[in-house]
């Protein structure tokens, strides 16, 4: 089986965020693997250590620092890697980037293309079916759970709701975006780390920009970004536990109403 | 009829009911109409047996376009939005609002594709910027920051809506259009829905009003009755920090955070939570926080407006009594 995961550099999740000159600015913050990429990571490796021929091609499309992300992907257990460096990209375009990863997985051969449920920057949840839409795949999002039919034609997968679940079944290419549930992703090995020196990273460079098949006069620009109001300190409640808890019920009713 | 500048809201059902956060959408589509003058069109897809349309009323749209047949009983990606994209070729509609729940987002995402057109996701802020285009206001970094996005050019947008934001009061009781019902069958398509599996009477944390949530200060899973009651008392649903659910305590449906789900409910309780930045990342866009921990230097009291120095496990039973003497008497 042949199977694609898209990647994406973002920032630690432990990062406190300023802006500075309009952009986002978190000085000695960590960038790390989207986490819910490391899910579909994962969840290829296991395929692939069941289904030994199984072929993972990690995508990504960034700056040159998103190469270290590549690396541990294939630390993981991925086969190769194909970097796409983009260093003016418009991170707010959801639409663009999933024309770009579409340019260049359209010539390839794949069965299965899996991508983050959201990178937790933009959160947008966008690219992963939009590319479905130009590869002319079905997609399921929200994935906790990936079962093949035996022949590995099909697929019974189980994707969150609210307040439940749903099992969705789809033929062969599919893609998937993966959700925290459907697997635990592996720490890379001392012995991964040193097979992936060996391993292909390739990059692309110079990406034509093209348009998709169907004509849309509209776009989106990026207008400011901004910081959460600041929030008033906290009125702490005094006195015996019972005395704080009646202050407390009658505040939420009668000051804030929201009960 | 619609025109040509209408905007197209998608009505989210649930079995054979209508979800609330399907009436957020067409509350924020109405205030868009007043001020652009854009005719608002529902569009719904349900089973054979039409649901309720009843509580539509309450916003009713200029229009309402139904889909009606048993093979759209249980929301099918594929085929919703193929035929959502024949019609938006048809009608060249200029905004498709949806709630930002998972159907909706995926949804969205999928239009978004087909259409080529511009998504803005789980949008907190949608205003008219000038005669023909968008403003909106989004959390990035799941609420550490926020984007404010135009939407230009006289094509079709697509804006998803965070649950629980854009609630209005029912206004006065308008009379709802007739219902244009269509009942062809559906297209067969490679996906099939094999099982919708629901937890009964379970609220999810990102449609709740108000939301109790635990940390690994609540000392174990035999102690997350005492949320389950309070919640209940409150009308509310149970949320988790990050560990409570990596323990196997909570089901990941509940994870408040960065890397779980976003909530912005009226109230939030945060019970025994450190309030680590993944955690505050998840829950700063709820109205009123109150947090619940035994350690007075905690990073939670930072967001709270409301705190208390003290041991959940014996606070928490306190304030349910509390709560349910004042709520019903
Ligand atoms: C990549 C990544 C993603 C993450 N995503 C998330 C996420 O989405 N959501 C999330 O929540 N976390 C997330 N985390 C984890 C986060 O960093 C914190 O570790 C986590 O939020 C801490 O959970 P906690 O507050 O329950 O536990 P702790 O930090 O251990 O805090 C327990 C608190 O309980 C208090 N306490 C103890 N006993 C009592 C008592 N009897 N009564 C009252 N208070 C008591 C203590 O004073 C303490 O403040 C993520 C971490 C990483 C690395």
């Amino acid at each position: 089986m042949k199977i694609i995961v898209c990647v994406k550099q973002t920032l630690d999740t432990n990062a406190s965020i300023e802006i500075k000159d309009g952009a986002i600015h978190a000085p000695g913050s960590a960038r790390i693997m989207n986490p819910y990429d490391e899910f579909a990571v994962e969840e290829a490796v296991r395929i692939k250590e069941n289904q030994p021929d199984t072929d993972i091609t990690l995508i990504t499309l960034g700056g040159e620092n998103s190469r270290d992300i590549l690396k541990t992907g294939l630390a993981m257990g991925a086969d190769r890697a194909v970097h796409i460096i983009d260093s003016d990209l418009d991170d707010f375009d959801g639409l663009a980037i999933a024309r770009k990863l579409y340019e260049v997985i359209k010539d390839r051969e794949f069965d299965l293309v899996l991508c983050g449920r959201q990178a937790v920057d933009q959160d947008r949840a966008q690219v992963g079916p939009a590319l479905s839409v130009l590869l002319d795949i079905p997609a399921i999002t929200v994935v906790t759970k990936i079962d093949f039919s035996e022949d590995y034609s099909r697929v019974v997968a189980t994707r969150q709701i609210e307040g439940g679940a749903e099992r969705i079944e789809s033929p062969l290419p599919l893609l998937a975006t993966c959700q925290k549930g459907l697997n635990t992703p592996r720490l890379p090995s001392l012995k991964g780390i040193m097979a992936a020196r060996k391993k292909e990273v390739v990059e692309i460079t110079d990406l034509p920009n093209t348009a998709g098949s169907v004509e849309n006069d509209a776009k989106l620009r990026i207008l400011e970004l901004s910081l959460p109001p600041q929030r008033k300190s906290a009125i702490m409640l005094e006195g015996q536990p019972l005395d704080m808890a009646k202050e407390l019920a009658q505040a939420l009713r009668e000051k804030e109403k929201v009960l | 009829m619609t025109d040509k500048s209408s905007i197209f809201v998608w009505i989210e059902c649930q079995g054979e009911q209508i979800k609330p956060v399907s009436l957020e959408a067409l509350h924020c589509g109405l205030q868009l109409s007043e001020s652009s003058g854009q005719k608002v069109c529902a569009v719904l897809f349900c089973g054979s047996k039409v649901p309720d349309l009843s509580p539509l009323s309450d916003f009713a749209p200029h229009s309402l376009k139904v889909f009606s047949h048993g093979r759209w009983q249980d929301h099918n990606s594929q085929a919703v939005s193929s035929t959502f994209f024949k019609m938006i070729q048809e009608q060249s509609p200029r905004l498709i609002l949806l709630p930002a729940s998972n159907h909706g987002k995926e949804l969205g995402a999928l239009l978004s594709g087909l259409a080529q057109a511009p998504l803005a996701s789980d949008c907190i802020e949608v205003e008219c910027l000038g005669e023909n285009d968008f403003k909106v206001k989004r959390p990035i970094y799941s609420g550490k920051a926020y984007a404010s996005l135009a939407l230009e050019g006289a094509g079709l947008h697509i804006i998803t809506l965070r649950p629980n934001v854009f609630r209005g009061e029912s206004g006065s009781a308008t009379v709802l259009p007739e219902a244009d019902i269509n009942t062809t069958e559906p297209e067969s398509l490679s996906l099939i829905v094999r099982e919708v599996i629901k937890e009964a009477g379970k609220i999810d944390v990102t449609e709740a009003r108000v939301v109790v949530s635990g940390g690994l200060g609540m000392q174990g899973p035999e102690n997350f009755g005492l949320l389950e009651d309070l919640a209940s008392v409150l009308g509310g649903t149970v949320g988790a920090s990050r560990p409570v659910v990596d323990n196997g305590w909570r089901d990941y449906s509940n994870q408040v955070g960065q890397t779980g789900r976003s909530v912005s409910p009226d109230l939030y309780i945060a019970c025994g939570i450190s309030g680590a930045v993944q955690h505050i990342a998840g829950m700063s866009g709820s109205k009123c926080i109150v947090a619940i921990n035994k350690d007075p230097n905690a990073a939670i009291f930072s967001v709270a407006q409301y705190g208390i120095v003290g041991d959940a496990l014996e606070i928490v039973p306190l304030l349910t009594a509390e709560f349910k003497k004042i709520l019903n008497g």
